[in-house]
């Protein structure tokens, strides 16, 4: 039992010579893996539209209801959020946002230094939220590659598609 | 007049000078476990992290001081200022260096030994005044401990005082001019320490507080300065052991070259340091096999040191 609790304090004592595990944060950045999930940002496509489509999935996935939008319609019929506001006091950054995005719209970014001295502050609204650019997924439009038509772009023109089949027909 | 001043000067100069330890010990205690825990503890409010100690204390007096509607009021206010009185009343025999000292007590070493028996009244009367079951069995525990082991703390004095044919602490420095008592009295020193940490309840025998089972132990309903009194006089508690260490075992001011009462601080820091390294290393035992190890161990090797030790002496004459 002696040499036992001798060889734990001596283990112990070895350690006053170990590297320090600290991160000396404000001084020393910790390095965040590009998946971090962190502050959440809105992209958008390749050609600098909104990607977020407004439909509701991810207010519908948050377990905490911190997001909420509302869906409106562009003269091309292009479904866009009219706000799209997210209450970082409640937001737990789990990700299920992100995972339920159909569009790539919404998405976790590496940075949390995010603090406020007023809690009001921490309600960011779509022009806070926005960046200039895809984030993770550079070539990704969604109307793009969606069936969907909207304003200059009718049925069958998407990308790796065929034209519409035209079922009442018997022609080949 | 001169010497009354001087009195003075000792009393108030130890005072001030072991309060500030204790102070400081909260600092030392935390960077220490850091180190030991490859972290780097309090290092931001001042150079070293040291105005820590203010922050705390700015903390502690300013944190609402509540005294529990079931509590018994008057022993609960008392408990706190027990533990405190009975400490310091110990550093009195203590001698820092010649000159340096409250008093020269010709049964110093007695005196440490009741007033660290009458130290256990606070803790239990702490767990007792609460009315809260975990401080109940924390006080109970304290009790139990504290008498097991104040036995054989008292048996290990023993050989020393029979070495140096005196109970006062500044004989028996001076009887270690030639050699250290830790190297006659070797197991009397590693009884003594043991019994020590348990004097203290510091881990490995803080059972009385047991944060896993009795959520704090006896001071589990106290807040603000009253929880700080247990908290200070722990600490103080760890210094009195280890300056007790010294000047039993390690020649208290003796030493080469430097003066007396650096030698002094010197060596105690070390068994500060030794007692923080203990925390840091080694788990707490279970309730049985702590009382166990005193009854069973403990108190039999303090009686087997102190026969030894009477059979040499009376050999040697």
């Amino acid at each position: 039992m002696f040499t036992s609790v001798l060889r734990s304090i001596w283990q112990v004592l070895k350690h006053t010579f170990h590297r320090r595990e600290t991160i000396l944060y404000p001084e020393e950045k910790p390095y965040l893996p590009p998946r971090w999930r962190g502050r959440i940002i809105l992209s958008r496509d390749p050609d600098g539209e909104e990607r977020c489509v407004a439909c509701y999935l991810c207010a519908v996935a948050c377990p905490v209801d911190c997001i909420s939008l509302q869906a409106t319609e562009d003269e091309h019929g292009r479904r866009y959020p009219e706000f799209f506001r997210i209450n970082f006091s409640r937001c737990i950054f789990c990700g299920f946002c992100e995972e339920a995005c159909p569009t790539y719209a919404i998405q976790l970014t590496p940075d949390f230094e995010m603090c406020e001295y007023e809690r009001k502050n921490l309600v960011y609204e779509k022009e806070d939220l926005l960046i200039n650019g895809p984030g993770k997924y550079p070539g990704f439009n969604f109307y793009r590659v969606a069936g969907l038509a909207i304003g200059g772009k009718d049925k069958g023109e998407a990308e790796r598609e065929d034209p519409p089949v035209d079922v009442r027909s018997l022609l080949p | 007049m001169s010497s009354t001043l001087i009195y003075l000067l000792n009393v108030f100069g130890v005072l001030i000078a072991v309060m500030s330890i204790a102070a400081g010990l909260i600092f030392l205690e935390r960077r220490l476990l850091a180190v030991w825990q490859d972290r780097y503890g309090p290092n931001r409010a001042g150079p070293f992290g040291l105005l820590q100690v203010v922050a705390d204390m700015i903390k502690i007096f300013t944190k609402e001081d509540w005294i529990p509607p079931f509590a018994d009021k008057p022993v609960f206010i008392l408990a706190p200022a027990i533990i405190i009185v009975t400490v310091l009343m110990s550093f009195t025999i203590i001698p820092f260096a010649p000159g340096i000292g409250v008093v020269n007590l010709n049964i110093g070493l007695l005196f440490f030994l009741g007033m660290s028996s009458l130290g256990v009244y606070s803790i239990v009367l702490a767990g007792w005044s609460s009315n809260n079951k975990y401080a109940l069995l924390g006080g109970l525990r304290a009790a139990a401990q504290m008498l097991s082991y104040e036995v054989f703390m008292g048996i290990s004095l023993m050989g020393i005082v029979m070495i140096s044919g005196s109970l006062n602490l500044r004989d028996i420095v001076n009887a270690q001019k030639s050699l250290w008592f830790v190297i006659p009295q070797f197991f009397g020193f590693i009884v003594f320490m043991i019994a020590g940490f348990a004097e203290t309840h510091r881990i490995p025998f803080d059972l009385p507080e047991a944060e896993s089972e009795l959520v704090a132990g006896y001071h589990s309903e106290y807040s603000g300065m009253k929880f700080g009194m247990f908290f200070v006089g722990e600490y103080l508690g760890i210094t009195l052991i280890s300056m007790l260490i010294v000047t039993l075992f390690f020649g208290g001011w003796l030493g080469p070259f430097l003066p007396p009462i650096i030698w002094f601080a010197i060596k105690t820091f070390f068994f500060i340091s030794f007692f923080i390294l203990l925390r840091a290393s080694l788990p707490r035992p279970r309730y049985d096999q702590l009382m166990a190890y005193g009854w069973k161990i403990m108190l039999p090797l303090a009686l087997v040191n102190l026969v030894i030790t009477g059979g040499v002496l009376l050999a040697v004459g």
